[in-house]
C-alpha cells in the first residue's frame, strides 16, 4: 500500500466518532471605523510602516520622488513612476539583489492590521518585495477593505498562484526583544494613498 | 522613523519607573514600535555564561528539573526570560481586549479545527486534488525518516546542494538537519533566532522565538565564533545586521528552498506562511525549487475560516496584530517548481487517543509557553523534547511515553495555559490525565507513584484525610530536618517547606462554625 493509502487509512481507522458541524464565519463588521483610511494608516504605522500623506501642492507623487532621490537602483512595475532597472529584462530573481527602491502598487489594503497584499501580477518577479532594500506600495483608497474577513474574499486568492499581505517591513526581535527593521527583507516599507492611473 | 523618545505608558508601570530613553528603541511619533516580538519596555541583563539544556541520555528519561535548576542557578538568563515572556503574555491581553468578538473567534477556531480533525481524511483529499489541479507536486509521509527521504530524493533529482529554509517546528520534530548534513546537503535557517540555534548547534527553546532563552552577549559569542563578527559587540542592531549581510549570499545563492505551513486551505489548494521576518518569501522565492513540509493537522477547510486563524495567531502569539508576512501559495511561479510533504509522524494516531486528539487543534502559536510559569522560569532547552512547555507535555509523550515521562509533572496545573489558547485546548486537564495515563503504564517512578497512591487513598476517605492533615502539620513543625528534607522529597530539594499553620481549616471550622452545620 502507498504511504498515502496508508495514512488515509490511519486516520479513518483513528476518526473520533463526534458530530463536529462546521460553523459559518460572521464578517464582524458591524462597527466599521469612520474612515477607513485614517484607521489603515494608523495600523500601518504601529506595524513599523510608514506613511506618506499626500503633500499640500497636490503633487501626489513627490513624497516617492524625494524618496528615490539619490538612490542607485529604482526597480518600478507601476506606471506612475519610472526605475531605472527594468524588470522585464530580469530573468531570475538574483538579477535583483542589488535593488535599493522597489516600486509596486497593491491590489488592496486592510484598515484592520494596516496590511497590504501584494500578488505575483503585482510584483511580476515575487523576490523583488523581498530582496530590494526598501519598498514603496502605491494603494488606491478605493481598494481598503475593512478586515481580514472581507480580505479573503477577494478574488486574488482564488486565482493566482502566490498572494502575500506584507504589515510593515520585515521584523525581528529574535535578540533580547530589540525590535530590528530589516531583519532579512526590505528595511522599510512605506504606502502612498493613489487611485489606479 | 525616529522622532524622540517619550515613554507610552500602558504597560500597568508606573512611568516614573521607566527609564527616560532605550537606546535600542524604535520610535514612532512618540510611541515606543513594539511590533513583531518587540518588548514593550527595555529590558537590560548583564553578562553571564549561558545555562545549557537538558542533559539527553540516549531513551532515559529526560530529567527537566535539573535542567531546570541549572538555569534557575543563572538569573539574569532566568530574570530576562520571564520578563520578555510576560511582557509576550501582556502584549497579548492587550491585543485580546482591543477586540470584542476575541472570544467568539476563540470558540469558532476550537469548532474549525474539531470538525475538520473529525473529517481529516476528506479534507485532506480535498486540499490534494485542488493542490495538484494548480501545479503543486503532492508527497505523502508516514513518520520523519519517509520525510527526510523524500526531501532528499527531490534535491537529488534537481542536484541542489544547499538548500535555505524558514522555520518548521515539524522539520525539528524529523531531525531533518542533522539527516541532510549526513548526506551532505548545506541547509542555511534564514530566521534569525533559528539561525543562531543553529549555528550554535542548539534545539529551538520555543516555538515562535527559538532564540530566546539567550542574552545578547550569548548571541555575541556564537557570531564571533560562527559568522566572523565582532565578540565584543553585543549591539542588537549590530548582530541582526552581521548576521543578514552573512545569509544574504547564501539565500542568493542556494540551489532550492524550504518552509513549513501554518496553515492549509482544502477548497483552494492554498497553504499559507507566516512570518516577521520575510524570510520564508525570500525561501520560498529566490530558488527556482520550493518544498514545503506541512503536518497533516494543519488543514482547514475554506479562505472564511482562515481568517479567523490569521486574526488568532499572532495576537495570542507575540501581541502583535498581524505577522508582517502572511504569505498564500497555491502554485508553482513561472518556471518553478513546488512540492508539499504532507506528513503524518505520529499525528493520525493521536487522532485515535480519546482524551488527547484535541491538541492536534495547535497552531503552534507559544501562548501557553509564554504563560507558563514553570516554562518561564525553567526555559524551553530544559524539557529536553521538540515542544516545550505545557503543550509539550502533552504532545512529547505521543512520541515517546518512556523518555518523556517526567515532562508531564513540569506544571502546577494552574490552567492559565488552556485560558490563553486561542484553540481552546483544555490542556493542563491533558496533562493531569497525561499523568495517570503514565501510572497506568508504569512510567512514573516509585516515589512519585507510591506518593500519588497514598494520596489517593487519603482523599477518598475524609476522616483518614483530615487525621493525616493534623499530623503532616504537626510533623512539618516538629520533625528534625534531615528527616523533612530527605531524597524522597522532591519540593524540599530547591524550596523550604511551607509553614505549618497553627489550625488545620477543619479544625477552624468546626469551632467557629461548628454550630450551624
Amino acid at each position: 500500500m502507498s504511504s498515502r493509502d496508508e495514512i488515509l487509512e490511519s486516520i479513518r481507522a483513528s476518526l473520533p466518532r463526534l458530530d463536529r458541524p462546521l460553523p459559518d464565519v460572521p464578517l464582524f463588521d458591524a462597527n466599521p471605523p469612520a474612515s477607513l483610511l485614517q484607521t489603515f494608516k494608523e495600523n500601518l504605522e504601529r506595524m513599523g510602516g510608514m506613511f506618506l500623506d499626500p503633500p499640500a501642492s497636490g503633487d501626489l507623487l513627490a513624497p516617492v520622488r524625494t524618496k528615490i532621490a539619490g538612490a542607485h537602483v529604482v526597480c518600478s512595475t507601476v506606471p506612475e513612476i519610472a526605475g531605472n532597472r527594468d524588470i522585464a529584462e530580469i530573468t531570475a530573481p538574483q538579477g535583483l539583489a542589488d535593488v535599493d527602491f522597489a516600486i509596486v502598487r497593491a491590489s488592496c489594503g486592510v484598515a484592520e492590521t494596516g496590511s497590504v497584499l501584494l500578488t505575483e501580477s503585482d510584483l511580476r518577479i515575487n523576490a523583488i518585495a523581498y530582496l530590494a532594500q526598501h519598498l514603496i506600495v502605491l494603494l488606491d483608497p478605493a481598494d481598503i477593505v475593512v478586515n481580514i474577513h472581507h480580505a479573503y474574499r477577494r478574488p486574488e486568492f482564488r486565482s493566482g498562484h502566490y498572494a502575500a499581505f506584507h504589515t510593515g517591513p520585515s521584523a525581528t526581535a529574535d535578540i533580547e526583544g530589540v525590535l530590528i527593521h530589516g531583519a532579512q527583507g526590505v528595511r522599510s516599507l512605506s504606502v502612498l494613498p493613489v487611485g489606479r492611473a | 522613523m525616529s522622532t524622540g523618545p517619550k515613554q507610552s505608558h500602558d504597560n500597568g508601570l508606573h512611568p516614573e519607573l521607566l527609564p527616560p530613553d532605550d537606546p535600542d528603541a524604535i520610535y514612532h511619533n512618540g510611541h515606543r514600535l513594539d511590533h513583531a516580538e518587540g518588548v514593550s519596555r527595555p529590558m537590560r541583563s548583564k553578562p553571564e555564561p549561558q545555562p545549557r539544556g537538558a542533559r539527553v541520555h540516549g531513551n532515559r528519561p529526560i530529567d527537566q528539573a535539573e535542567a531546570a535548576g541549572r538555569f534557575i542557578a543563572a538569573p539574569e538568563h532566568e530574570k530576562m526570560h520571564d520578563e520578555r515572556l510576560w511582557d509576550l503574555r501582556q502584549k497579548r491581553d492587550r491585543e485580546m481586549h482591543g477586540i470584542e468578538e476575541w472570544e467568539e473567534l476563540r470558540s469558532l477556531a476550537s469548532a474549525i479545527k474539531e470538525h475538520t480533525l473529525t473529517h481529516l481524511d476528506q479534507y485532506l483529499e480535498q486540499f490534494e486534488a485542488n493542490a495538484r489541479a494548480n501545479g503543486i507536486h503532492v508527497h505523502w509521509a508516514r513518520d520523519a525518516a519517509e520525510h527526510n527521504r523524500i526531501v532528499h530524493g527531490i534535491l537529488r533529482d534537481h542536484g541542489a546542494k544547499s538548500l535555505i529554509k524558514s522555520k518548521s517546528m515539524l522539520t525539528e520534530e524529523c531531525g531533518f538537519r542533522p539527516y541532510m548534513a549526513s548526506v551532505g546537503i548545506e541547509v542555511v535557517e534564514t530566521d534569525l533566532g533559528e539561525r543562531i540555534q543553529q549555528l550554535d548547534n542548539e534545539d529551538p527553546s520555543h516555538v515562535v522565538v527559538p532564540a530566546v532563552h539567550k542574552l545578547r552577549t550569548d548571541v555575541a559569542q556564537v557570531f564571533a565564533r560562527t559568522i566572523g563578527a565582532d565578540p565584543n559587540n553585543s549591539d542588537v542592531h549590530y548582530l541582526a545586521e552581521a548576521q543578514r549581510e552573512a545569509n544574504r549570499p547564501l539565500i542568493l545563492a542556494a540551489d532550492a528552498g524550504m518552509t513549513g505551513a501554518n496553515f492549509v486551505v482544502a477548497e483552494t489548494g492554498t497553504f499559507v506562511v507566516c512570518t516577521n521576518e520575510g524570510n520564508a518569501d525570500l525561501s520560498a522565492n529566490v530558488p527556482k525549487l520550493h518544498i514545503a513540509s506541512i503536518g497533516i493537522e494543519k488543514i482547514i477547510p475554506r479562505l472564511e475560516h482562515l481568517a479567523v486563524f490569521v486574526r488568532l495567531l499572532s495576537r495570542s502569539a507575540l501581541g502583535s496584530p498581524m505577522t508582517q508576512y502572511t504569505s498564500h501559495f497555491r502554485g508553482p511561479r513561472q518556471g518553478g517548481e513546488m512540492h508539499v510533504v504532507l506528513t503524518d509522524n505520529g499525528r493520525s494516531a493521536r487522532l485515535g487517543l480519546a482524551e488527547f486528539w484535541t491538541s492536534l487543534k495547535c497552531i503552534r502559536c507559544g501562548a501557553c509557553m509564554n504563560t507558563c510559569p514553570v516554562y518561564r522560569r525553567s526555559g524551553g532547552l530544559s524539557y529536553g523534547a521538540t515542544y516545550s512547555g505545557p503543550i509539550g507535555l502533552i504532545i512529547d509523550p505521543t512520541f515517546n511515553a518512556h523518555k518523556y515521562s517526567n515532562l508531564p509533572f513540569a506544571s502546577s496545573l494552574n490552567g492559565s495555559c488552556t485560558n490563553v489558547c486561542p484553540v481552546k485546548i483544555n490542556i493542563h486537564e491533558q496533562i493531569y490525565a497525561w499523568r495517570r495515563e503514565l501510572v497506568k503504564r508504569h512510567e512514573v517512578p516509585f516515589v512519585k507513584k507510591a506518593a500519588m497512591k497514598a494520596a489517593g487513598e487519603l482523599l477518598s476517605r475524609p476522616a483518614a484525610y483530615r487525621a493525616a492533615i493534623a499530623a503532616a502539620d504537626f510533623a512539618l513543625a516538629h520533625l528534625p530536618r534531615f528527616v523533612a528534607y530527605n531524597g524522597l522529597n522532591a519540593w524540599g530539594r530547591h524550596r523550604e517547606n511551607p509553614h505549618p499553620p497553627k489550625q488545620t481549616f477543619h479544625s477552624w471550622h468546626h469551632a467557629n462554625r461548628g454550630g450551624k452545620q
